[in-house]
């Protein structure tokens, strides 16, 4: 059942084989895995990493922390004051000190997709490697690893109706195979095997995935993922975006009647998903969320682990978002809206 | 005598520049702590009877009658303490 789920997954995103797919506990673990097993043995000083400040924060920590291992730089691509990624600085910023580049194909707090293929073809120009954070746009589009030829890509169970403590990692193989492992442990090794002589033991790795795949597995986890990925197939990806994309469509209009909400980034629906983040004028993120949540509305506000993006492109101290899915209607918008209409009254 | 665990389940400090701190009160005791804060603080706003703008010791803040409140420019744990105390006990 677990490789099952393996090969389901590796289908999903139309990878070349399933052993390009290796369960981790979700998009953070993916991308460390890379940061450590990749970048500890691939990067150092006069190296360059790049990343946008659109970033959530599990693209952005684990390469300044193992920039301060190694020694490398991390550079910073723009964003446009409506959400959109600057990619003239993006493209700007490569050069052959650029190792690889780290983008996430849709930002968690706006929903914009990015043309991660365009970025990839840029990275691979400059010999590059391209990392795609796929945590919000495995659940919400068809995403092709071969068409976007990304390196690596990372998603998340629980944000396409799985379990959580389940995601995968996908990577090239011939990328899988150089790579050291990231935690040692049980299926991870061939051998490990003492030698009388030096008093040590000698260890050689198992094949990718099962090399990065230390210990225990989350056999409960992968299977649910499985089945998550079943049920989004049978509805088919296209209609779920098409699903999200009308939900989008339709909020975005009838928030344009509460006089106290700011949209935040770009509503162009032919570059976004279901997400739209917003203000409230006089009211915090949170004093928002939990007047939703009086009503039994579940929004999200903060940072949405995406500090800089707020800070240095927003300019706000935080944002409330709304986010749509498969399960969403227009009458629970209706009544979102409604809502935010109360609000008015503060 | 009741002490401020009997009251509250969780303090959550929010994600953002603002750095508010939510007040969950456990679900048994919610209906009690409402009770309590809304004798002792002043109502400045209410909307539709479940939410209510109040202050306190010039302090304002917001109560649910889903059981949580949001305070704001509180300055650490200690001071939390102290206003709910005066609220609740």
């Amino acid at each position: 059942m677990f490789e099952k789920s393996r090969e389901k997954v590796a289908h999903f995103i139309n990878a070349r084989n399933s052993s390009e797919a290796i369960f981790v506990r979700g998009t953070t673990e993916a991308i460390n895995l890379v940061a450590y097993s990749w970048g500890l043995n691939n990067l150092g000083a006069g190296d360059e990493v790049l990343v946008s400040l659109m970033e959530h924060h599990s693209n952005i920590v684990p390469w300044e922390i193992t920039s301060k291992i190694k020694g490398f730089t991390i550079k910073y691509a723009n964003v446009n004051s409506d959400g959109t990624l600057d990619y003239d600085d993006f493209e700007s910023k490569f050069s052959s000190k650029t190792k690889i580049a780290c983008l996430s194909h849709v930002s968690n707090v706006t929903g914009i997709i990015n043309d991660v293929k365009r970025i990839a073809k840029a990275a691979h120009d400059y010999g590059a490697l391209m990392l795609v954070d796929g945590a919000q746009s495995v659940p919400h589009l068809k995403v092709d690893v071969q068409d976007l030829d990304a390196d690596f890509l990372a998603f998340s169970g629980h944000k396409m109706l799985g379990p959580t403590g389940i995601g995968v990692l996908y990577g090239k193989k011939d990328l899988l195979d150089k790579m050291s492992p990231f935690q040692g442990g049980g299926e991870m090794i061939k051998e490990v095997e003492f030698a009388q002589e030096s008093g040590r033991c000698g260890i050689s790795w198992n094949e990718p995935p099962w090399k990065f795949e230390a210990g225990t597995p989350n056999i409960c986890g992968a299977v649910g993922l499985m089945e998550a990925v079943k049920y989004l197939e049978a509805i088919g990806m296209d209609d779920v975006l098409s699903h999200e994309k009308e939900l989008t469509n339709y909020a975005l209009e009838r928030m344009k009647e509460c006089s106290k909400v700011t949209l935040h980034g770009s509503s162009d629906l032919s570059i976004k998903c279901g997400i739209i983040p917003f203000s409230v004028q006089g009211l915090s993120s949170h004093d928002v969320a939990l007047l939703c949540d009086n009503y039994g509305i579940m929004i999200r506000s903060g940072f949405h682990c995406a500090q800089p993006l707020h800070q240095q492109v927003f300019k706000l101290q935080s944002s409330a978002r709304a986010s749509f899915y498969i399960y969403n209607t227009t009458g629970e918008i209706d009544r979102f809206v409604e809502v935010l209409k109360e609000f008015e009254q503060l | 005598m009741a002490t401020l665990e009997d009251y509250v389940a969780r303090v959550e400090g929010t994600c953002g520049a603002e750095k508010d701190v939510i007040v969950v009160f456990k679900y048994e005791k919610k209906d009690e702590a409402i009770a309590n804060i809304m004798k002792r603080a002043k109502m400045k706003n209410s909307i539709a009877g479940i939410i209510f703008e109040l202050t306190f010791q010039d302090l304002s803040f917001r109560l649910y009658t889903s059981g949580k409140a949001i305070f704001r420019s509180i300055k650490d744990r200690e001071e939390l303490n102290r206003i709910l105390a005066s609220l609740l006990l």
